[in-house]
């Protein structure tokens, strides 16, 4: 195996592409090196980006947040204005891992690894974060929700990688929260999970809804018909079930040792639930 | 396979090796380095066994490449006595016998240390989070945990 520090992103990218054997891309390592153990996969190339220019950085854009590939858990639930505005991102990213693992696994690195629970996808879908790549024929935004196509597998092709995650600005009297269902406390992968962001008025009604689910399909889902099922309400009874009703509807879960398909479908829509009172109570609502 | 030199600092001391592109930062400490206070478990970041600082932060070094470490700090369990004088958490591991078979031991208090710098009063479910990557299959935590507050009592009055 080859271990490349490239001089830029650009350098890095046509690295990839003219690679003819498989290559790997160095952030955090959390799972790239896990890989490597169990000698799952055997890389020629390991490049490492976490030297280039922003991609240990938190930096304020367009009044929202750019996070550089490389930033780690740690450093994000460590920043807090970044909490403030995002406060369900920062904690699905923070329930990665260990506190050894927060130091070093990132949020891109979560999104590209394509699990269908990763704990920071749904969190990133429902904000509308958009990924910066840099590809061997220059850079492009590509919502996150677009990047992972299945377990394991990304929309980004030879060459590709992020290079940051862009957070958009939030609107006053809007917040957002994350749940995951474990049979644990803590260090679990997520048998299901909801993310739910939310915008108020000023009397408290919803003016804008996203849900997302977890661990409930191929991909990390944005529930678009839930989403919907808020707008106009301010989470009375009837929002509320035909939120949970969308949600359920959206599931398409497999039967594993860690959860039913029955199971992962309820869970999901109590979570969006849940998620979503708690978005609400940020925001400002009155429950 | 060629070797890569690289430069490092170890507990304070500059060190350098010479690694494959692939070995760990863990096998280079215990392989290279001969500094074996560091444990390999599972070699996949699920135990803690392997705990080293990294430029201040707390990681599993099986997770870390050893070529990463150019130019980095690296802290090990080797370098928390003070010469012959243990480190608080140290002493009181061994007075309340927070320990059995060991293993665990130096991933646990170099993780202890790295909270109690962080949270100098921590609560007993706070260290309990904060040790979730270490596992211990010997003691049930419970004397860990009393370890840890006993050494965290005796700091902050130090």
């Amino acid at each position: 195996m080859r271990y490349v520090k490239p001089e830029s992103f650009e350098a890095a990218a046509t690295l990839l592409r003219d690679e003819d054997g498989i290559s790997r891309i160095l952030a955090g390592g959390t799972d790239v090196l896990v890989q490597l153990k169990a000698e799952m996969v055997e890389p020629d190339l390991m490049v490492d980006l976490k030297h280039l220019p922003g991609m240990r950085e938190i930096v304020a854009e367009d009044g929202g947040f750019r996070i550089g590939a490389a930033v780690s858990g740690a450093e994000m639930g460590e920043h807090a204005a970044l909490k403030a505005m995002w406060p369900g991102l920062v904690e699905g990213v923070e329930l990665i891992g260990s506190s050894q693992v927060q130091s070093r696994a990132t949020m891109a690195g979560n999104l590209c690894t394509g699990s269908p629970a990763g704990d920071s996808v749904p969190a990133m879908v429902t904000a509308g974060a958009v990924a910066r790549v840099q590809g061997p024929d220059g850079m492009r935004d590509v919502p996150v929700v677009d990047i992972p196509t299945g377990p394991g597998k990304n929309s980004l092709a030879k060459g590709e990688f992020i290079t940051s995650i862009f957070l958009p600005a939030r609107p006053a009297n809007a917040s957002d929260a994350y749940l995951r269902f474990i049979p644990r406390t803590e260090m679990d992968i997520a048998v299901s999970s909801a993310a739910v962001s939310l915008a108020l008025d000023s009397d408290g009604t919803v003016t804008e809804a996203h849900v997302a689910v977890g661990a409930v399909a191929p991909t990390v889902l944005l529930a678009k018909d839930a989403g919907a099922a808020l707008i106009g309400s301010k989470l009375d009874d009837t929002a509320i079930a035909a939120l949970v009703a969308a949600v359920e509807a959206a599931c398409n879960p497999i039967n594993d040792k860690r959860g039913t398909i029955e199971f992962r479908t309820t869970t999901a829509g109590v979570l969006a639930k849940r998620a979503a009172h708690i978005a609400y109570t940020r925001a400002g609502g009155q429950a | 396979m060629k070797t890569l030199p690289i430069e490092t600092t170890i507990n304070g001391d500059n060190t350098e090796f010479l690694c494959h592109a692939d070995e760990s930062l863990l096998d280079v400490l215990r392989d290279r380095l001969g500094m074996t206070g560091s444990k390999e478990g599972c070699g996949t970041g699920d135990c803690g066994a392997c705990s080293v600082m990294l430029n201040g932060r707390l990681v599993c070094s099986c997770l870390v490449l050893a070529v990463e470490t150019q130019g980095a700090e690296v802290e090990t369990i080797e370098g928390m006595a003070n010469g012959e004088e243990l480190h608080p958490l140290q002493r009181v591991f061994l007075e309340e016998a927070a320990l059995q078979c060991g293993v665990c031991t130096p991933g646990i208090l170099v993780a202890a240390k790295a909270l109690l710098e962080k949270n100098p009063n921590p609560t007993d479910t706070e260290v309990r989070y904060w040790l979730a990557g270490n596992l211990c299959r010997c003691t049930g935590y419970d004397k860990i945990i009393k370890a840890v507050q006993t050494a965290a009592a005796e700091m902050r009055s130090a």
